[in-house]
């Protein structure tokens, strides 16, 4: 491979690379070598696979059931917390209650607390013998071990972002709007739907598909609470970590790819909902 | 058959009342208490109760085992490896935080929001994921693997590898927290500093880390909380060898997987206790910024 550029052009590229200041240079560096050419080996190594054959592993019925338990689980917990995060923000930014501070800071544990420590704990209280999962297991309910299990630990990982994104959009919200409308007679169903939800809806997706790429993306807390059965309640990044044991790096890289595309295109959803968010802010 | 549907209608009604006296009572209280209690109530199932179970399972039976458990030599390397790993990627991912925002905040040029992305890029991906590019870049069969193996380099299964997947996963946080500041304070206070002769490192040290200390302390804590309690890339890129390439959250998982829960808890209330310092720097930090702002 070679790239070759007129004699002047390429006196000129030389010129502007010298000229960069040090910070860029660094920043470039350290992202070239930490970042880019990681995630190109990882194409890379994909793209020199045989299509059928990377075809057949991405799509094999394993991997095909271990999308299906990341992301439907992930997708189902997102829009869970999609609707108890929005709660939690508005209690906290609109009432008060003793310990309130607390219950504001506690609501970014999740982010703090190692995903190891939360899949050894969740897996410990949702066990049959367990604080919360002795309730259940009468019932019939096994929770840890379970698909059920992994969606109570991408719940716990993905519960901050709702809260995070919606609380400032509430906060910065004027309650005489509520009001005008509760004095024209709006009941406070339609209060919510047409005055409040309507601002807040922005930032809800937002936080909805920060939680949900987090939650598919989920190692830690996800393998120790799950039983790692195919078919049953294994997810992929699991399965990429099974392969590896194998010793199947084409196999692992070709899921892997998967989910490293699946990341992107989410991240890219991100950036346009948070624009979208920010032209609502504007009007 | 008339008879006994009766008796059953009359069996069924205290509970209807008893319903209608709930509702009744429901009604009573302001939607402002019901809404706080759901919102307490599902905090309490997912964070509340899991928190506090980890300090029950590692001091229920006394202080004694608990203390033998963080005496154990495995626990000791495992400990120490893992402020040895934060020792190495918060200093790294702390220059390249500052330097990255510097660049995106004092230049301008094409592309600025997709260069805030790619800096985003570490946690959109999995750390599975994270860990196998490394092991694609550096393990045998990898780009770097041949020519690392010919120097007697190890970097996968080894202690470089670990660092290499640390510094990945904290890499964004003193970026992110870094950008929105300096770009509210603007460059006025810089470029006064320069037309009055200060050169690159004094501005720098006199005029922007002060002003900038409070977000930077903040993705410090942050990079370092997550640099100790990383699992995913870690775990794919040590081998996981007790003794060796064994981290704090390695540890916990390994232990538990030995049914040997007791430690696991042990190791974990370190983690948590981590966790939990992490969240009231935070609380201050923000208390700090905020009252600057006012």
């Amino acid at each position: 491979m070679t790239i070759s550029f007129p004699r002047q052009q390429r006196s000129n590229y030389l010129a502007f690379l010298t000229k960069l200041p040090w910070t860029w240079r660094i920043t470039w560096a350290y992202l070239i070598v930490m970042l880019l050419i990681p995630v190109l080996a990882m194409f890379v190594k994909a793209s020199s696979e045989p299509l059928p054959r990377f075809w057949q592993v991405v799509t094999s019925p394993v991997a095909l059931a271990a999308y299906d338990v990341t992301f439907t689980t992930s997708l189902v917990t997102a829009l869970f917390n999609g609707v108890f995060g929005t709660l939690i923000a508005w209690v906290l930014v609109r009432y008060d209650f003793p310990l309130k501070r607390l219950v504001d800071a506690s609501v970014d544990l999740p982010f703090a607390l190692p995903t190891a420590v939360a899949g050894l704990t969740l897996a410990n209280v949702y066990s049959d013998v367990g604080w919360i999962g002795s309730l259940f297991a009468p019932l019939g309910i096994k929770i840890s071990f379970t698909r059920l299990g992994v969606g109570i630990a991408m719940t716990f990982i993905s519960l901050p972002f709702v809260v995070r994104t919606v609380q400032p959009v509430l906060q910065e919200m004027e309650k005489d709007i509520e009001e005008a409308a509760w004095c024209l007679g709006a009941s406070p169903g339609q209060t919510f739907w047409k005055v409040i939800f309507p601002p807040i809806m922005p930032a809800v997706l937002t936080g909805v598909a920060l939680g949900f790429s987090r939650a598919v993306g989920e190692f830690g807390s996800t393998v120790i609470i799950s039983s790692n059965t195919p078919y049953k309640d294994l997810i992929a990044p699991v399965l990429i970590f099974q392969r590896l044991e194998q010793y199947d790096l084409s196999a692992a890289t070709a899921i892997g790819v998967v989910l490293l595309m699946i990341s992107l295109v989410l991240l890219l959803t991100i950036n346009l909902l948070q624009a979208w968010g920010r032209r609502y802010d504007a009007s | 058959m008339h008879h006994s549907s009766n008796s059953q209608g009359g069996k069924l009604f205290p509970p209807v009342i008893l319903i209608k006296i709930a509702i009744a009572y429901l009604r009573k209280i302001p939607p402002s208490a019901i809404l706080t209690a759901l919102a307490i109530a599902y905090l309490a199932l997912i964070l509340y109760i899991p928190a506090a179970n980890v300090f029950y399972q590692a001091f229920k039976k006394g202080v004694g085992p608990f203390l033998s458990n963080l005496t154990r030599p495995d626990f000791l390397h495992a400990a120490w490896l893992t402020v040895t790993l934060a020792a190495i990627a918060v200093p790294l991912n702390t220059v390249f935080g500052l330097c990255a925002a510097w660049a995106v905040t004092r230049h301008k040029f094409p592309g600025r929001a997709f260069f805030l992305s790619i800096i985003d890029l570490p946690f959109s991906i999995s750390p599975v994921v994270a860990g196998l590019m490394l092991v694609l870049l550096y393990g045998r069969q990898g780009w770097f693997g041949g020519w690392l193996a010919d120097h007697g380099i190890n970097v996968i299964f080894a202690f470089p590898g670990m660092v290499l997947a640390t510094a990945f996963v904290s890499m964004p946080f003193v970026a992110r927290e870094v950008i929105p500041v300096l770009e509210d304070l603007g460059n006025e206070q810089e470029q006064a500093a320069q037309t009055l002769g200060a050169n690159d490192w004094q501005i720098f040290w006199r005029v922007t880390l002060p002003n900038i200390r409070w977000g930077l302390l903040y993705g410090l804590i942050l990079t370092n909380a997550r640099a100790m309690g990383e699992f995913g890339a870690v775990s794919v890129v040590s081998g996981n060898i007790a003794d060796k390439t064994q981290s704090l959250p390695l540890f916990v998982e390994d232990a538990y997987k030995q049914y040997e829960s007791e430690a696991a808890f042990s190791a974990a209330v370190l983690l948590a206790l981590l966790a939990v310092v992490t969240l009231v720097l935070k609380e201050i930090l923000e208390r700090k910024t905020r009252i600057e702002d006012k």
